[in-house]
């Protein structure tokens, strides 16, 4: 059988979300960002929220998330998207608010903002991406950052007695009473990406369900950053970053 | 007995070449482009072997760039 008989609309089994834009994504080729985009986008499709989902973006790499996805979406202060989702599903309740954060927003200056809005258990979901480095500035030291991992701002590895120990701020946020589903994903495989998408998609019922916080982080890879090819920095993570952020349900009530 | 075939198409423009799809086929149906490459200069993804797809997806669902379609058909 020729292949144009098998490419007709159908048997079509996988295509591009509707949602997602036709502007090209900025990020690096092999960025976790891309594909995290596509499941949200995925997931909003298909709980129907199109018109009701409002995202919250942060400063970093995800920055232009709002070109991307085609829902309404705020662009916060650094670090601060859950206190600024926190107003918008007072305000709203019936909206699904998510922020979408990585390491360098929630995790060093919003760290007080994350903690705050857990505590409260205020109903909104956030998407946290950890790559343990600061990607959109080039490379620099995050409070994610693995002991001996060089970055620009620390040439020679991390160090414990100078910069401290890494921040495994998932496991900070399942401890508050606030928060009803903290959970440690991963994108690098299929079958990763699968889990993933049920991960967010628990998230941003529990949101509409009223359960409190949410949290998914997703390990992720900074293959820019890491100076490292996109399989490669896969590889590097599973090694690596798997034994400080092992994957798996911190809390799930 | 009834066959799984497939095909992907991939968005050539928007393929960032980065290799990801191909490491993720378990059936080693894409390629790189060795020496062409896209306006934007990356050597985009391409059906080396297409009579050895399955129609898996898993090529689609690691794609950063949501630049692959996946088929399939049930050959009797």
């Amino acid at each position: 059988m020729d292949i144009n008989d098998i490419i007709k609309p159908e048997n079509r089994i996988y295509k591009r979300p509707s949602l997602l834009t036709d502007s090209h994504m900025h990020y690096c080729p092999g960025c976790s960002h891309g594909v995290v985009h596509k499941l949200i986008a995925e997931i909003i499709e298909e709980m129907g929220m199109e018109e009701s989902a409002i995202g919250v973006a942060p400063v970093g790499c995800a920055v232009f998330a709002y070109n991307y996805i085609d829902v309404d979406f705020v662009e916060a202060a650094h670090g601060r998207a859950p206190a600024l989702a926190t107003a918008i599903k007072r305000l709203q309740p019936d909206k699904l608010v998510f922020t979408y954060q990585g390491d360098g927003d929630l995790a060093a200056i919003g760290t007080g903002e994350t903690i705050h809005a857990a505590n409260r258990g205020e109903n909104i979901a956030i998407i946290f991406i950890n790559n343990a480095i600061y990607g959109m500035t080039g490379g620099q030291m995050a409070p994610t950052t693995l002991l001996g991992m060089k970055t620009a701002t620390t040439p020679y590895g991390r160090r414990a007695d100078l910069n401290g120990y890494p921040l495994a701020i998932s496991n900070l946020v399942a401890q508050l009473d606030g928060s009803c589903y903290v959970t440690r994903q991963s994108v690098q495989s299929p079958a990763a990406v699968r889990k993933a998408k049920a991960a967010i998609r628990k998230a941003f019922e529990n949101s509409m369900a009223g359960k409190g916080t949410s949290m998914v982080e997703i390990v992720s890879t900074c293959n820019s950053g890491w100076k490292l090819t996109p399989e490669q920095s896969n590889k590097w993570m599973e090694e690596h970053m798997f034994a400080k952020y092992p994957l798996g349900d911190l809390k799930n009530v | 007995m009834a066959k799984i075939r497939g095909a992907v198409t991939i968005e050539e423009e928007r393929c960032k070449g980065c290799n990801l799809c191909v490491a993720a086929c378990p059936a080693h149906v894409l390629s790189l482009q060795p020496k062409e490459v896209n306006n934007r200069g990356y050597h985009f993804a391409f059906m080396s072997s297409p009579e050895k797809c399955i129609g898996c997806s898993s090529c689609a669902l690691v794609c950063p760039d949501a630049c692959i379609e996946v088929y399939r058909i049930r050959e009797e």
